[in-house]
């Protein structure tokens, strides 16, 4: 079956200031929609909305999984059913290796640890026996590693620390690969990153489509739409989504810019 | 605890065990509790220690009864001396067995995955662990070095002249209230000597030798690394010790002699009845470098600030401690460090948890000596809350002499980021578990100075402390 997220009139405020103003969107297995938007409009608190960030209260609106409302679920749970964004600034965690929380997350996601709790029938387990086995778990990474051309010495450093800004994002990516998700959001992605990297990362990013994963692609720049094609690109502006059509959008904006779009409002609303 | 290395390459091997290293004790030695100069002589009748030494633990219990208790730090006023016995203790235990361990304990044990055999050890249910066969072997090729690695009591047995020599000139019975205790009643222990340039690449592990005994109240150690040579000692294990006993108090002196090297690594999870009290201190020579690496996780109450005495040109000392305390907790821990010879250098990094109420203090004392040129200390404290109840402070004292020296004081307190746990659990990952890996980092600095398998314990353990702390 195919898995569908879909944001109803979102409203979502942070700190008592509403950001979001109502919006509408659908993402689904194997599509790629781009959403490009100017600085401040509100593409990450979408982001981090839907990927269920205590601190951004919805106050109206819905974000629905295969039609069932995940707003009771907290952010851990999103991610188990196959939701994952990819941070614009990833966190770092310090002393935690790459590899170590990798495998912890992978675990979790993949029902490693559900498995061996209802085995152990509510006995105790043995700490760390919960986890996806380290030789399998080594040699998925190490494979992903090469595809995604991640150096190999990522997995040894503490997540994010002392990443470069390039190396976070391979570092988010890489997650993604071996997390699996089925709809990923990938805001900024591209942002930060010299040509070669951009390629890598797009390549990764088509992969993991041609997999099955949906990817909502937010981005300021034209340039990774050269790499990885989208099926449609959206536009935001304050806070909702104000025009959704095919790739020549894209092209309207790099041309013309977001006044293109103010011109396009200020029509409609007149 | 063996190291897994250790364990496969020695595995099967079962030298015959001849020579009884663990003194059988046999004796029936009927204690009441309380201290006093019967109870000292009693002690001394029992071990067949020489008379000087029987002098020292009446002068030592004098020195004890005549001193108040500390009017600083954590509460000891649950301390109730005529409620305790000071006599050591028989090793097999009658009437107490594996039914009696309490649950949690047991659970504990099987969420860590200790071995069968060191749980009833651990549980105090046990009067010895098996490990002895791989001691024994070790013990063998230590011995062709001319290391000297027995129990306390052996030590002064069999190497009274070497014993004598350095006996109690590290910590004096007059230098703290808890010291002078255990000069008095001090037993178990272990006795260490490594000669000139032996340099050990295996750690010396006090498990490896652990009897009733040695795991004592009242322990007493003495380690003397003799010019150029070279030891890790480990003691303890990240297991929880469960012992009915509630006043644990060590002495623990170190001489490490001209560009010697010693690291002292100690993990300490008593359960949380007890009063840990412990007295440590080096001293190093030129050139010389100690290290202590030091965590207590359990207890009811921890006072322990490892030293080290920098008396010869170039010296250093580092130390390393951590702290967790949680409910009805209260670790006072910390370090000192004396610069007493020019150019020597130190480094203390404190990392203290407090969790669900408990108290955690770091107490240091960086103190550079007239004299003492050129010197250079580090000191870098760092605390993590992880709820508003728990509390967290620093008593950091500095006493510089010199003008010519680099001394630097960090301290920060710190909860768990907002962004660290939403990051952590968007990839799937619970609260609890992010939790602990985010403590787990926090702590990291230091547990990767442990031996792997340690480090794998104590990664376990920390998790386990960490349950049922996310609401
Ligand atoms: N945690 C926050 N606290 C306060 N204001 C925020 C927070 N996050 C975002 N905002 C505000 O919300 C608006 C949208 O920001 P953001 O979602 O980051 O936009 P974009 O990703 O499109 O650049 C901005 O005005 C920003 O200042
Ligand atoms: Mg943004």
């Amino acid at each position: 079956m195919t898995d569908i997220l879909e944001v109803t009139d979102l409203h979502v405020a942070v700190e008592g200031t509403e950001i979001l103003k109502g919006v509408d969107l659908t993402l689904q297995q194997g599509e790629v929609h781009a959403l490009m938007g100017p600085n401040g409009s509100g593409k990450s608190t979408m982001s981090y909305a839907i990927a269920g960030h205590p601190h951004y209260e919805v106050t109206s609106g819905d974000i629905l999984w295969n039609g069932e409302s995940i707003l009771g679920l907290d952010a851990d749970e999103r991610a188990k059913l196959g939701i994952f964004l990819a941070f614009q600034y990833p966190v770092a965690i310090p002393g935690v290796s790459f590899a170590n929380f990798l495998r912890a997350a992978v675990s979790s996601v993949r029902g490693y640890k559900e498995r061996a709790r209802a085995e152990a029938g509510g006995g105790n387990k043995v700490i760390g026996s919960e986890l996806m086995p380290m030789r399998e778990f080594r040699q998925e990474l190490l494979a992903k590693m090469d595809r995604f051309d991640v150096d190999r010495t990522f997995a040894r450093r503490y997540l994010n620390d002392g990443f470069s800004g390039g190396e976070k994002k391979r570092g988010e990516v890489l997650q993604m690969a071996m997390l699996e998700p089925k709809i990923a959001i990938l805001d900024e992605s591209d942002s930060g990153l010299d040509i070669d990297a951009l390629r890598i990362v797009s390549e990764g990013i088509n992969k993991l489509v041609a997999d099955g994963m949906g990817a909502l692609l937010i981005t300021h720049y034209q340039r990774i739409l050269n790499y990885v094609k989208p099926d449609k690109v959206s536009v935001f502006y304050q806070g909702r989504i104000v025009k959704t059509g095919g790739p020549e959008i894209a092209h309207m904006l790099d041309e013309r810019g977001y006044a293109w779009v103010e011109e396009e409002l200020a029509q409609a609303l007149a | 605890m063996a190291t897994e290395v250790d364990r496969k390459a020695l595995e099967g091997i079962k030298d015959e065990y001849e020579y009884g290293w663990s003194t059988p004790e046999d004796y029936t030695f009927k204690a009441r509790k309380g201290l006093d100069h019967d109870i000292i002589d009693q002690i001394s009748d029992m071990k067949g220690e020489p008379d000087w030494m029987r002098q020292f633990r009446h002068k030592a219990l004098n020195i004890f009864l005549s001193k108040p208790m500390p009017n600083w730090g954590p509460d000891l006023s649950g301390i109730d001396y005529d409620d305790i016995y000071f006599y050591i203790k028989p090793t097999d235990h009658t009437g107490e067995s594996w039914d009696d361990v309490p649950e949690n304990i047991k659970e504990t044990f099987d969420r860590l995955g200790v071995p069968e055999a060191e749980r009833k050890f651990l549980a105090g249910v046990g009067a010895q662990y098996e490990s002895e066969m791989v001691y024994h072997s070790l013990r063998e090729e230590w011995e062709k070095l001319g290391v000297v690695f027995v129990s306390i009591e052996d030590g002064l047995k069999h190497h009274e002249d070497l014993f004598r020599e350095y006996f109690s000139t590290v910590i004096p019975p007059t230098d703290n209230k808890f010291a002078a205790l255990n000069s008095a009643v001090w037993s178990g222990g272990s006795f260490i000597y490594v000669p000139p340039g032996v340099k050990l690449e295996i750690p010396l592990q006090a498990y490896f030798r652990i009897n009733a005994e040695s795991m004592g109240q009242f322990e007493r150690t003495i380690i003397i690394i003799d010019e150029g040579a070279s030891i890790h000692y480990i003691e303890g294990c990240t297991a929880p010790i469960y012992d009915k006993d509630s006043l644990h108090s060590g002495v623990i002196e170190i001489i490490v002699k001209k560009n010697a090297r010693c690291r002292y690594s100690t993990i300490q999870n008593w359960s949380n009845n007890v009063y840990n009290l412990v007295t440590q201190r080096a001293l190093a020579y030129e050139g010389a470098t100690m290290e202590w690496v030091d965590s207590n996780l359990g207890s009811k109450v921890t006072m322990k600030y490892p030293a080290v005495f920098m008396l010869g040109e170039g010296a250093h000392a580092e130390i390393l401690s951590l702290a967790f305390a949680g409910k009805g907790q209260h670790q006072d821990a910390g370090g000192k460090v004396v610069h007493a010879a020019p150019n020597t250098s130190s480094k203390i990094i404190s990392k203290s948890i407090s969790k669900n109420g408990g108290r955690s203090s770091y107490r240091g004392l960086l103190k550079v000596g007239k004299g003492a040129h050129g010197s250079k200390s580090q000191v870098v404290c760092d605390a993590l809350l992880l709820d508003s109840e728990s509390r967290s402070d620093t008593y950091p004292y500095i006493e510089v002499a010199e003008d010519d020296v680099e001394v630097g004081h960090e301290a920060s307190v710190s909860k768990i980021g907002e962004e660290q746990l939403f990051y952590l659990m968007s990839r799937g990952i619970s609260e609890e578990e992010a939790t602990s890996m985010i403590v787990g980092g926090f702590i990291e600095p230091l547990v990767k100075e442990l031996p792997m398998e340690y480090a794998v314990e104590m990664n376990r353990l920390i998790q386990l402390q960490m349950e049922g702390s996310v609401g």
